[in-house]
């Protein structure tokens, strides 16, 4: 029988194929005596051969897929399995309490990840070694039991992923020849699962809440990843209905391809800029292949996050130039580093904050830790010469800030210039506008600086006080909210004042809904996830910008979230297909 | 036996790539050989002793080397300690 799932479409397209369960099977067991402690040894011998032999195999899979550093984390299982005080405590505890090597091995893995999270308070990196020591001896078990753990990296045929929810190590696994769709029970358009799929262009419905419960492994699914819509086992009809809806949607995508090397214009001839949010420069093809026509916030926190140690000048002037000379000329915004006692730096111990988003993170960190600014601004003077460099520093809230950042820019750069080393004349200053206090006094700001981009997801999150990965506030993510709008345009109008760009990097910016009303308030340019670019280039095209000013005007002097949805859908009515 | 002192001048200590380094090096021996920190002493050519022992920036330690290849071991040690830029 089939049966409907519905959940938060969060990226496009329609898959039809086989379900894989990434979920984890029962792994509960007795704890018994054993009589023949070397049997039982031979079994544990025997589970931690196999465990070793999976994770050569994933290891070798994810450094084929992501790259070699993404593959190391496997390579600390690896020496967890190794570890002969690890292997001696348990085969010790077989003997000496003659118990099977499934308790034996739970006993002494709990243990240590008791040590390890008690050393966590001091030490962040510690945090990560308990998880490790948690994978490991889930696999280890599994072997034991004889149950089958998920190996998203082994799969070989076409599925759809069904998933609690997907950790960046399961999408690091993942083969994008196999993987057609993903599901998840939790999660929202923002979470990392949704924002790998578009990053991937697999389509994706997340926040179904019983996905796991309903489906069961091998079933046939449909999903549409535009409608948020999943079918478990369809029947004929329903298959033949999403086909007809792929087969749509793929005639769509490639009329979208024709907008590749087309300008980003509105039916009255006024010319916007589209581009591209990216984390590394392994984005750029997809860049590239989207007509992305400049990157507009290129995140720098992976630099840090995805290293042992503070990532030196010359690994970030390779990552920067590469960025720059991939785009051949066209605009790239890099926001310096933008990081919280939220994420976990082993090199960078951060204080436990109650509350990280309101704490010491960005550029607040950057302004005292002037050393590892200083590095990261060296980095950018050197990349500068190879491409149109635009700087941005993120959570800025007061001028002065803003002002002691710039100096530091200055004070390098002329260090630089004394050094001989040849900087780019023309590099602009700008600032993230995420804080309401930055938004309300965007004025005084947009007199010192070159230009302004509006992180949306962080500005809601702050106007709204409200954490969107909270499901229990997350109806207050109203992008749409007047309130959201009226800062908006406050920034933009605020900006051309002075003769300068306003830009937004976020997901609002290509949003159906809020891209005509962005359009009517003159937004210069619209930063997004590489696979909405031609689908938002393809709707520019069709919007004219005095009307839309009409409908930007009307929208900010509504009342709700939900009126201004109304009346854009009112207005352009074809938006709804 | 051999045994000799080190002092920990990196900023992390002990943790993450060099301390992976520093039991993989160990590994290569025969010899049994222990880090000692703080009265605690553990088996280097383990991950999680290593990493049990939470070894930060200006710490103390004590390596010692037993066995046939001790003396080969620890000159290794040493040259991993170095270049990992955990001793000067």
């Amino acid at each position: 029988m089939s049966k409907e799932i519905k959940g938060i479409a969060a990226s496009n397209g329609v898959a039809i194929a086989k379900a894989y369960k990434l979920v984890d099977p029962d792994l509960s067991f007795e704890t018994v005596k054993v009589d023949d402690i070397s049997a039982e040894k031979d079994r544990l011998q025997a589970a931690f051969l196999t465990s070793k032999a999976d994770l050569e195999t994933i290891k070798a899979k994810a450094a084929e897929a992501m790259g070699q550093e993404e593959a190391e984390v496997f390579t600390a299982h690896i020496m967890v399995l190794e570890d002969p005080e690890f292997t001696g405590a348990i085969e010790e505890k077989i003997t000496t309490d003659q118990v099977n090597a499934e308790a034996a091995l739970q006993a002494t893995a709990d243990g240590y990840v008791a040590l390890f999270e008690g050393m966590a308070a001091d030490n962040p990196y510690m945090a990560e070694r308990a998880a490790d020591i948690r994978d490991v001896t889930k696999r280890v078990l599994s072997h034991l039991l004889k149950r089958t753990l998920p190996n998203p990296a082994l799969i070989d045929e076409e599925v759809v992923i069904v998933a609690h929810d997907m950790t960046p190590s399961d999408t690091a696994q993942l083969d994008r020849r196999y993987v057609k769709g993903f599901i998840t029970d939790v999660g929202g358009r923002t979470a990392h699962a949704a924002i790998m799929a578009r990053t991937l262009e697999i389509p994706a419905i997340v926040g179904t809440e019983k996905a796991t419960t309903e489906i069961a492994e091998g079933d046939l699914v449909a999903l549409d990843g535009m409608t948020g819509l999943a079918i478990d086992q369809p029947n004929q009809e329903e298959v033949a209905a999403y086909q007809a809806k792929q087969t749509a949607f793929l005639e769509k995508k490639a009329a979208w391809a024709k907008l590749r090397d087309e300008p980003s214009v509105s039916a009255d001839g006024k010319v916007f800029t589209t581009a591209a949010n990216i984390g590394t420069p392994k984005d750029l093809p997809g860049v590239i292949e989207n007509g992305a026509e400049a990157i507009g916030l290129y995140r720098t926190e992976f630099l840090y996050m995805d290293s042992a140690e503070l990532p030196t000048e010359e690994e970030q002037f390779k990552a920067y130039k590469e960025v720059l000379e991939g785009m051949q000329g066209k605009p790239v915004t890099v926001r310096t580093m933008d990081i919280g006692g939220d994420k976990d730096l082993p090199y960078l111990p951060l204080p436990h904050e109650e509350n990280p988003f309101l704490g010491y993170r960005a550029i607040r960190i950057s302004l005292e830790r002037t050393d590892i600014f200083r590095t990261q601004i060296r980095a950018l003077l050197r990349a500068s010469v190879y491409g149109d460099l635009w700087i941005m520093f993120p959570m800025i809230a007061t001028l002065p800030e803003f002002k002691a950042a710039r100096d530091i820019f200055n004070d390098e750069r002329a260090k630089m210039q004394t050094e001989g080393i040849p900087v780019a004349d023309d590099i602009k200053l700008g600032m993230m506008i995420e804080i309401p206090a930055a938004a309300i006094l965007a004025d005084q700001f947009a007199k010192e600086v070159d230009f302004f981009s509006i992180g949306t997801n962080d500005l809601i999150a702050y106007t709204m006080a409200a954490d969107r990965g909270n499901d229990k506030v997350a109806y207050l993510y109203q992008p749409y909210n007047p309130s959201i709008l009226r800062l908006i345009k406050f920034v933009i109008d605020a900006a051309h004042k002075e003769g300068k760009v306003a830009a937004m990097c976020g997901e609002m910016a290509g949003d159906p809904i809020a891209l005509p009303i962005l359009m009517g308030m003159g937004l210069d340019e619209f930063s997004m996830s590489a696979t909405s670019i031609l689908p938002a280039r393809a709707l520019m095209k069709q919007l004219d910008t005095k009307q839309m000013a009409d409908l930007a005007q009307a929208a900010v002097n509504l009342s709700t979230n939900d009126e201004v949805i109304d009346l854009v859908k009112q207005t352009l009515p074809e938006l709804g297909d | 036996m051999e045994s000799r002192e080190f002092h920990i001048v990196a900023e992390t200590g002990i943790h993450a790539r060099p301390a992976t380094l520093l039991v993989q090096t160990a590994s290569k021996f025969a010899s049994n050989i222990t880090l000692e920190y703080q009265g605690k002493e553990v088996n280097l050519k383990s991950i999680m002793g290593v990493m049990s022992l939470g070894v930060g920036q200006g710490a103390d330690v004590k390596i010692s080397a037993d066995g046939s290849d001790a003396d080969e071991a620890m000159k290794a040690i040493a040259e991993t300690l170095k270049s990992e830029g955990l001793t000067d």
